[in-house]
């Protein structure tokens, strides 16, 4: 491994309105490493990434890569110098080939006529997926048809085709199962061995561990860390990124359980979910673990009627009563709440205010005659917002200026408020960062002390394990198995969840 | 954290900055008022001014309508076709089948409400995409306006009809009075009720409305209704004003509403703007009209002109949500 300086980031700050995203960071990346960026939300990375790969532009400083100083007024120009980016959500065009996509923009034409040389062109991309061992993609496939994890290699081979010298991963890990994680550490690393820089950006700290060679830590715009990961911990790493340091990642408390809340008894809907049996007690935390797309969030909104079909049987029991959930409003009036697991899609209508968002799923408690009454929804986003410590400057501020985590409150908060005391959350900590995800912890804690029962839907198994009281694993639209606190270990969840 | 005062200082910095942005229609239309003061003698006039405000009184009663519609992110082609239907409806009806005028009115205002039942079904529960929808439904609303009364004009309405396009109150045109009432309704309704409320959250972001337990569908094809209804009461006073009904009348409202929704800070994606913004859009609308007018620009290039304005008050909103979406 040579110790050339690829990337030299230099003095460089950009501000946008209301908030300094960039305050005058320096460091430096070396050549044919993996160099992992980490921060909480809101510090800086996304824009670093933005400016060096050409769609932002900085305010003052510089970069150069390999010694000349670059200055890029668009992505193009950026992916021309080598820098290509691996975006969280794809930009490949789903209708086209595999190896369309790869060459787009620039398809391989013949030398005297303009017109698509196919053949070479399907050799080129067998070449380029040969040569990071994705040998399983057919380059004729359609692109729409590949799984997410694939559809990342396409993206890595497009970068290539382009001679990337540094490839940026944002968040590669976010859709990907535990075993597409391996494929792509091991692309990660052959890219490695070829000399290819990798700047790879993940709130997953355990990744980093595993597959970066260095570290810059990001908090509040400014370069806190930068280093080689070797003589880091865990815990070093988070009060980096935090600022300080965090007593206890998971405030899990015991709480007796008490009455039967919620009863699934033989949930069916043909080709989605297949005899769903389980209960949840008060004051209990219960897990669902299992791969994405196994069942776990079509349970949760049947349950909770956003997917109602006349195809579906089976009962719902709450207090040990039989009920029928139609819709939305029916799931609501049992006191069942979904905090769904995108939540600036589903979540919030980010446009609003954090008042009008706190308040929406209980307009009939601040409202008469049809009617509002705003010193009603007053009263009511500040109590929640205290509740809750939702940082905003008011009810009034828009819920699409606060950060990640007061995001994810105020949509917890609107379920409060609705007086739900059957709480399932889905995904309730992605994309939030560590000091926050505790204070979500924190909350689920207080609820379950308070008697509600709480379904956590997750994909990070630290957390299933850290807080749930039991945990179901769903496989195929089943439950393919049940673990107590007592015997929750990731293996066995793994166990139940692949077969 | 702040302090108080300091933060009542960034407070106060930061309402009128919303205050300026939502609102840069004001400085639009205070501009253009005192271009056409200053270019035109006759502009400045109480006369000129009074038939101002009645000429607008119709784009902008519809204009309310048409704002229920773009806030719930949907939009209706079809309001300015059904002008002309409503309105060739309405005058056949008193003259030519000797309906008593008040159950005329009723009757038309009722047609509208099923045209935008119509419109919300479509939309809202068929899932066609509004613009097909309601090009659809304008398509059909123009072949019956023709078919109704076999492409004749119906002329000669009563006097009593007149009175609500021509007729004073006080010293007001009678059309400004409706143009306050709807306007107040419209305020309360999308300030101060629920169905507001739900009706900004399902523009906003439908599938979150949705997952709080709004009924979103219900919401949008309200919204329709209103957006009709405002047509058929515009269509009345516009028959009033003429004292006759074709069948191609007002076939272009409903292209100045939406200028006068965009113009007034409505966002063609939903969830946005504000009662008081459509007004002063549509006024500006119609002065912009009176004042080409009173310059002698041609009809033909008044459209040619109205087609611009569309064009850039659509095309800041796209530039203003953009900004918006990236924060």
């Amino acid at each position: 491994m040579d110790n050339t300086i690829i990337l030299d980031i230099h003095n460089v700050s950009k501000r946008f309105p209301g908030v300094q995203a960039l305050d005058d960071v320096s460091f430096e990346i070396c050549r044919g490493r993996i160099h992992a960026l980490v921060g909480e939300n809101g510090a800086g990375k996304s824009t670093l990434i933005k400016i060096i790969s050409g769609a932002e532009r900085m305010d003052s400083g510089y970069f150069s890569i390999n010694g000349e100083k670059a200055s890029f007024t668009k992505p193009l120009e950026a992916i021309n110098a080598g820098i290509s980016v691996v975006h969280q959500e794809m930009r490949l065009v789903p209708q086209l080939s595999v190896a369309e996509n790869i060459f787009i923009g620039r398809p391989q034409t013949y030398k005297k006529v303009k017109l698509v040389a196919w053949k070479r062109m399907y050799r080129e991309a067998r070449e380029l997926l040969d040569s990071i061992g994705a040998e399983s993609i057919d380059e004729r496939e359609i692109t729409g048809n590949l799984s997410i994890a694939e559809q990342q290699m396409v993206e890595i081979c497009k970068a290539l085709s382009y001679n990337a010298k540094i490839i940026i991963m944002d968040e590669p890990s976010a859709s990907l199962t535990d075993r597409e994680l391996t494929m792509l550490f091991a692309i990660l690393r052959e890219l490695r061995q070829r000399g290819i820089t990798v700047i790879y950006i993940s709130h997953r700290l355990e990744e980093i561990f595993e597959i970066a060679n260095d570290v810059t830590v990001l908090r509040d715009g400014r370069m806190i860390h930068t280093g080689p990961v070797e003589g880091l911990t865990r815990e070093s790493l988070i009060s980096l990124m935090v600022g300080r340091t965090l007593d206890n990642e998971y405030p899990k408390e015991f709480v007796p359980a008490g009455k039967t809340l919620l009863e699934v008894r033989n949930l069916n809907m043909p080709g989605v979910i297949r005899d769903v049996s389980f209960d949840l007690k008060e004051g209990e935390i219960l897990g669902i673990a299992g791969l994405v797309g196994s069942g776990r969030t079509e349970t949760a909104r049947i349950i909770f009627g956003a997917d109602h079909s006349a195809r579906l049987s089976g009962d719902i029991l709450i207090r040990g009563e039989k009920v029928t959930i139609k819709s939305v409003q029916d799931a609501m009036r049992h006191g069942i709440a979904l905090i769904p697991e995108d939540r600036q899609r589903q979540g919030l209508v980010l446009g609003m205010d954090v008042r009008g968002n706190i308040s929406m799923a209980s307009i009939d408690r601040i409202s008469r005659a049809g009617f509002l009454s705003r010193k009603k929804e007053n009263d009511l986003s500040e109590k929640s917002i205290r509740a809750l410590r939702i940082v905003t400057p008011s009810g009034r501020h828009p819920v699409k200026n606060l950060s990640g985590g007061n995001q994810q409150k105020v949509v917890i908060a609107k379920w409060l408020a609705a007086n739900s005391d059957i709480l399932i959350m889905d995904e309730p900590t992605r994309g939030i960062d560590v000091g926050a995800k505790a204070e979500i912890y924190k909350l689920m804690t207080d609820f379950a002390k308070e008697g509600k029962g709480i379904i956590i839907i997750s994909s990070e198994m630290p957390e299933i394990v850290g807080m749930c009281d039991r945990v179901l694993v769903f496989r195929d639209g089943m439950i393919g198995g049940e673990l107590q606190r007592t015997e929750v270990t990731q293996e066995r969840i793994l166990n139940y969840a692949i077969k | 954290m702040v302090t108080g005062s300091k933060r009542g200082g960034i407070d106060l910095r930061r309402s009128i900055r919303r205050i300026s942005e939502r609102y840069t229609i004001l400085y639009v239309l205070l501009g253009l008022f005192i271009i056409l003061s200053v270019a035109v003698d006759s502009f400045f006039t109480i006369r000129n001014i009074t038939n101002v405000l009645r000429q607008v009184s119709m784009v902008a009663i519809m204009s309310v309508g048409m704002f229920f519609v773009l806030v719930g992110a949907g939009i209706d082609l079809s309001a300015g076709a059904t002008v002309g239907f409503t309105g060739i409806f309405f005058a056949d009806l008193i003259v030519n089948k000797g309906v008593n005028p008040y159950l005329a009115i009723l009757l038309t205002i009722v047609l509208g409400a099923l045209i935008g039942l119509m419109n919300g079904l479509l939309v809202s529960y068929a899932r066609l995409l509004p613009f097909i929808a309601t090009v659809g439904t304008m398509s059909i609303a123009q072949g019956l306006a023709l078919i109704w009364t076999n492409s004749y004009p119906v002329l000669d309405l009563p006097s009593s009809i007149e009175f609500l396009g021509r007729g004073y109150l006080f010293g007001l045109p009678f059309p400004i009075y409706v143009v306050i009432v709807v306007y107040i309704i419209a305020f309360i309704v999308t300030e101060k009720t629920v169905y507001g409320r739900f009706l900004f959250a399902s523009g906003g972001n439908d599938e979150a409305a949705y997952l709080s337990g709004i009924n979103v569908r219900k919401v949008r094809c309200i919204s329709y209704i209103v957006c009709s209804v405002t047509v058929a009461i515009s269509s009345i006073i516009l028959c009033g004003r003429l004292d006759s009904a074709q069948p191609t009348n007002g076939s272009e409202w409903g292209f100045d509403a939406i200028t006068a929704c965009v113009l007034g800070g409505t966002s063609m994606s939903g969830g946005k703007g504000q009662v008081l913004g459509v007004l002063l859009g549509a006024i500006f609308v119609g002065i912009l009209t009176n004042g080409m007018t009173l310059l002698n620009v041609n009809s033909n290039m008044q459209t040619v002109v109205r087609g611009v304005v569309l064009v850039i008050a659509v095309g800041f909103d796209v530039v203003r949500s953009r900004r918006a979406a990236r924060g």
